[in-house]
């Protein structure tokens, strides 16, 4: 029986040291810049397999199989159910690579990284980055391992906004997209948890103007951040279903403040203390603020079809959840009638759930069953 | 997966499929599980387009490699260009459709041409019943009772062919048809197809002036 997870490697790009560091959109430069990426399957001789996946905000290069390092009962990565050999996006077929994003702290250049200049994290130093400039170092990244072609480019989340800036940025190199969970702009409801979250760290006095790295963290902060993101990412019927107004461990109310009474309280508060332990609370604040700050409506209106008859069309899946209310269908049909009204390829389906913003996360035979056919007919 | 060619087309869309030039652009309405679309795509080179309001089968689409929008085309077809097909398919959906006039309007502006089918009410069946029986007639195209049907209107050649001049579009084409119980076989009916078609498919093209 094959093992269930690939064996895999997270492996690591560095590019534009100084003098040639990389500008960023905000006019701030950054560099040397380094990009952990992970690999899967196999760059066939025309190098036209190539599918790039692009994770959401917490998420990294670990997108299916194992570590060399793993123990037995390890969880694989993020999307094992989606990529893997036979699996919807079927690395027996196509050679996948999924970057860590810039601003994370998951191996790629973050605010917790080395500033070259003072030998000390980047702290609040670290630049503000956005999704563009996430995608730049993608791009670098595909540059330097020869390839110029994306059979597709798949993403969720801040990775479908990831997957857009791709198609605005490069529609030459781009075959088919397929924005999933995601919009082209941040609504005021996204953007005001967004700021509570930063608030949540920024007021905890251990943040220290971000300034915490080899001392205590703001454990509080981001622990309560996360709290913030995880009512976000389920839905009211989830949280139904899941927690009703159980208590948790008790019969009764314990008509106090420190032991969790309900369910929801304890599932919060797990949620958030093991998040503190694999994330950084100063990449959180950049990647909520390049969120925040994303807005790829003119871009996609103005991308019309493409000039010049045979070039290539970019062809797009766009796939929304009904029961989420962080990117609502209704701003996944504003892609698509985008798209429509510039005279682009396009697909929609809402998939039925009621597991909120994260479903694309959850093993669910449709989406598999969708992503698969929509890659393996892109001509 | 079967192949195109042991597919075998429903009659009236196989009648649709044949008015098709190779090459086209299509918009098909009510696109169901994309049979029509993938017979197209393979056997006429078309690069068509389905909307589908009934998310397992868009979904059976996209994952058969079809491009399908999943939502109500009474909104779906607003978004698009003025002539951004060759031809727009609505076929056995009229009936079902609250506006037709604002519809058709819709689709003649988005496609430079429009086919449009629907199940004939002046069938002789459904008049004997009426005439025989005093009850709202049923038959194999139109089985419903008047209590469950998801047919809001009822048409018959003769009306449609008045509404298209009424509205202002050319009927290019009429081809009236007649098929068996399952529909999956039929004929072109000539003679008096009034009494005798089941389906009707019309041509038809806004008057451009």
């Amino acid at each position: 029986m094959k093992q269930s997870g690939t064996i895999v490697e997270k492996q690591y790009f560095t590019y534009g040291a100084a003098p040639d560091r990389l500008q960023l959109e905000s006019g701030a430069v950054l560099g040397p810049v380094t990009i952990a990426y992970e690999t899967f399957g196999t760059l066939n001789r025309d190098r036209d397999n190539v599918i790039l996946i692009a994770h959401a905000f917490s998420g990294d290069s670990h997108v299916a199989g194992h570590y060399p390092t793993d123990r037995e009962g390890d969880k694989p990565g993020w999307w094992d159910f989606m990529v893997g050999p036979g699996k919807g996006i079927d690395t027996d077929k196509y050679f996948v690579i999924c970057p860590n994003i810039l601003g994370s702290c998951m191996g790629s250049t973050g605010p917790k990284s080395i500033n070259p200049e003072t030998q000390k994290p980047y702290g609040l130093d670290f630049p503000m980055m956005t999704i563009g400039d996430m995608v730049t170092t993608q791009k670098a990244l595909l540059d330097h391992l020869g390839i110029s072609e994306l059979r597709a480019v798949v993403g969720g989340s801040v990775g479908g906004m990831q997957v857009l800036e791709w198609c605005v940025r490069f529609p030459e190199m781009i075959r088919s997209a397929v924005p999933i969970a995601t919009t082209m702009r941040h609504s005021a409801l996204a953007i005001a948890f967004n700021e509570i979250a930063r608030q949540s760290i920024m007021a905890d006095p251990k943040w220290n103007n971000g300034d915490y790295y080899g001392g205590d963290f703001p454990r509080m902060g981001l622990a309560v951040a996360r709290m913030v993101g995880h009512v976000t990412y389920l839905s009211d019927e989830a949280m139904r279903r899941k927690f009703g107004r159980r208590l948790q461990d008790k019969e009764a109310f314990s008509f106090g403040f420190f032991d969790g009474d309900f369910q929801v309280e304890s599932y919060l508060r797990y949620q958030g203390s093991k998040f503190v332990d694999r994330f950084d609370a100063n990449s959180l604040l950049y990647i909520t603020k390049a969120a925040d700050y994303f807005d790829v409506v003119d871009r996609v209106t103005a991308s019309g079809p493409l000039k010049g008859g045979d070039l290539q069309k970019v062809k797009y899946l766009v796939i929304s959840y009904s029961s989420d209310w962080l990117y609502p269908t209704y701003q996944a049909k504003e892609l698509v009638q985008a798209l429509k009204r510039t005279g682009q390829d396009v697909s929609f389906c809402e998939i039925e759930a009621d597991c909120g913003h994260d479903a694309f996360l959850i093993p669910d035979e449709r989406l598999t069953t969708l992503v698969k056919g929509f890659i393996d007919g892109v001509g | 997966m079967e192949s195109a060619e042991t597919t075998r087309l429903r009659f009236d869309l196989r009648i649709i499929a044949s008015i098709i030039p190779e090459n086209s652009r299509v918009l098909d309405l009510g696109c169901g599980n994309g049979d029509l679309l993938e017979w197209l795509a393979r056997n006429k080179n078309i690069a068509g387009t389905g909307i589908e309001m009934d998310k397992q089968k868009a979904a059976r689409c996209i994952a058969r490699g079809l491009s399908v929008l999943q939502g109500d085309l009474n909104d779906e077809v607003d978004d698009y260009p003025d002539c951004s097909f060759d031809y727009v398919i609505l076929s056995q959906t009229l009936q079902q459709v609250f506006e037709p006039a604002r519809l058709l309007y819709s689709l003649a502006r988005i496609g430079r041409k429009v086919i449009v089918s629907f199940p004939n009410f002046s069938h002789y069946s459904i008049r004997l019943q009426l005439l025989t029986r005093g009850m709202a007639p049923k038959n194999d195209q139109l089985p419903y009772s008047w209590y469950d049907t998801p047919n809001i209107r009822v048409i018959t050649l003769k009306d449609f062919r008045k509404f298209s001049r009424d509205v202002g579009y050319n009927i290019l084409k009429e081809i009236t048809i007649a098929t068996n119980r399952s529909n999956e076989e039929g004929k072109v009916i000539g003679l008096f197809p009034d009494l005798r078609a089941t389906y009707g498919i019309y041509i038809i093209e806004k008057n451009r002036m």
